[in-house]
């Protein structure tokens, strides 16, 4: 019962507690990189949920073989096993996708998300709790592109997973979906998440 | 002493593992990477070229050898018969080499049009060469006409702007003109 209540301790703080790139201001390269559209930010989302979640287990299972001093060469290397697996599999059946995210998709190795949950969480706990961590923390990321994109894609294009959605003469705010839309967007997500628990403690 | 030699042994095992299975991804999705590279970067521009053949583009493409360069050729055939074919070509532009697709009907020795494959001209600009607008200008040529931009004395309507773009792809298919008789003489002889 414990040991159940736990599991889901460490999968759900990914969603609101440490939710990154907000609370854990990690991963913020990907995150204004790709976001311009909705398709882009949930297959990088995707991507990196499968990394994390693979990467945080083999970790985790053999974190008592690993030496100390060479532990980040060791997390390394299979954190590039991974990256590189999605990147073929997504090359040989997503290649629209692919072509579309290009250089992101190897920089997932020095996602800091990454090596900083298999050395923060995965090297000092057990096989199930390091799985439950990296799959919350990989779709709290994956929600987080998702919001971004969405907003960015809804406002700079008018258009939503490529389908239009806002009204005919509606003039698409291209600054959106520009390298400083995605600052200001991701800044104002952040103020208003700030806000939240303020107010929250407020109350209390 | 121990620990040092640990340290060595551990992170080979792992390296060694890792490789394993990378090669052995890599060994399963090759075949179907070579495929999706054809069909969305060089299909859309080979359908294009040779519209109206009825096989199979990308399945019935060959590889063609003349003079020690290997040349990857797409053979359109109709009612069984090969009736053109295609291959690339490539040029300098602005921002890098220029990749070309040209199209050649064999039956009356004639240009059926050309596709952009790989470029990395400027967005908006250079980048136009890739429109229809553009590419059309070399739709149903006869060979033997001046296959430049109309600066330079030739029939060709440069992009505005973007006219090293647009010479770079009039070199590339004056270059393709030069393979061409060679290529149709090997298809020919099959």
């Amino acid at each position: 019962m414990v040991k159940a209540k736990s599991i889901s301790k460490e999968f759900f703080k990914g969603f609101w507690e440490i939710l990154p790139p907000f609370r854990l201001v990690l991963g913020l390269c990907p995150m204004l990189a790709v976001t311009k559209y909705v398709e882009n930010g949930l297959g990088m989302g995707i991507a990196t949920t499968f990394v994390l979640f693979f990467s945080n287990i083999i970790i985790s299972s053999i974190k008592s073989v690993i030496p100390k001093k060479v532990r980040i060469a060791s997390y390394i290397v299979i954190i590039a096993t991974f990256v590189v697996i999605v990147e073929l599999v997504m090359q040989a059946f997503f290649y629209s996708l692919f072509e579309k995210l290009g250089i992101f998709i190897p920089l997932i190795v020095v996602n800091c998300i990454i090596l900083g949950r298999a050395e923060a969480f995965a090297s000092k706990n057990p096989i199930h709790l390091s799985a439950a961590d990296g799959l919350g923390i990989g779709l709290g990321f994956t929600m987080s592109l998702f919001l971004i994109s969405a907003i960015r894609e809804i406002l700079g294009a008018g258009t939503f997973l490529g389908m239009h959605i806002m009204w005919g003469s509606y003039e698409p705010f291209a600054f959106m979906i520009e390298a400083p839309g995605a600052f200001i967007c991701l800044g104002l997500l952040l103020a208003m998440m700030n806000l939240v628990p303020t107010k929250l403690n407020g109350a209390n | 002493m121990k620990e040092y030699i640990k340290m060595v042994v551990v992170l080979t095992v792992i390296a060694t593992v890792c490789g394993f299975l990378l090669a052995t991804v890599r060994y399963s999705t090759e075949e179907r990477i070579v495929e999706q590279v054809l069909l969305y970067v060089q299909g859309p521009a080979v359908n294009k070229v040779l519209s109206s053949s009825t096989n199979d583009l990308i399945q019935d493409r060959q590889e063609i050898r003349i003079q020690d360069q290997e040349h990857l050729v797409f053979v359109g055939e109709r009612n069984d018969q090969p009736w053109a074919i295609a291959f690339e070509s490539s040029a300098g532009g602005y921002g890098g080499d220029i990749g070309v697709l040209v199209g050649f009907d064999i039956e009356q020795d004639l240009i059926t049009g050309i596709g952009i494959l790989t470029h990395s001209e400027t967005p908006g600009l250079g980048a136009r060469v890739t429109e229809s607008t553009f590419t059309d200008n070399f739709n149903n040529k006869t060979l033997n006409v001046n296959f430049n931009v109309k600066q330079d004395g030739g029939f060709v309507d440069a992009v505005t702007g973007a006219t090293i773009s647009s010479r770079a792809v009039c070199l590339a298919v004056r270059k393709s003109l030069e393979l061409y008789p060679e290529i149709k003489k090997e298809i020919v002889k099959q």
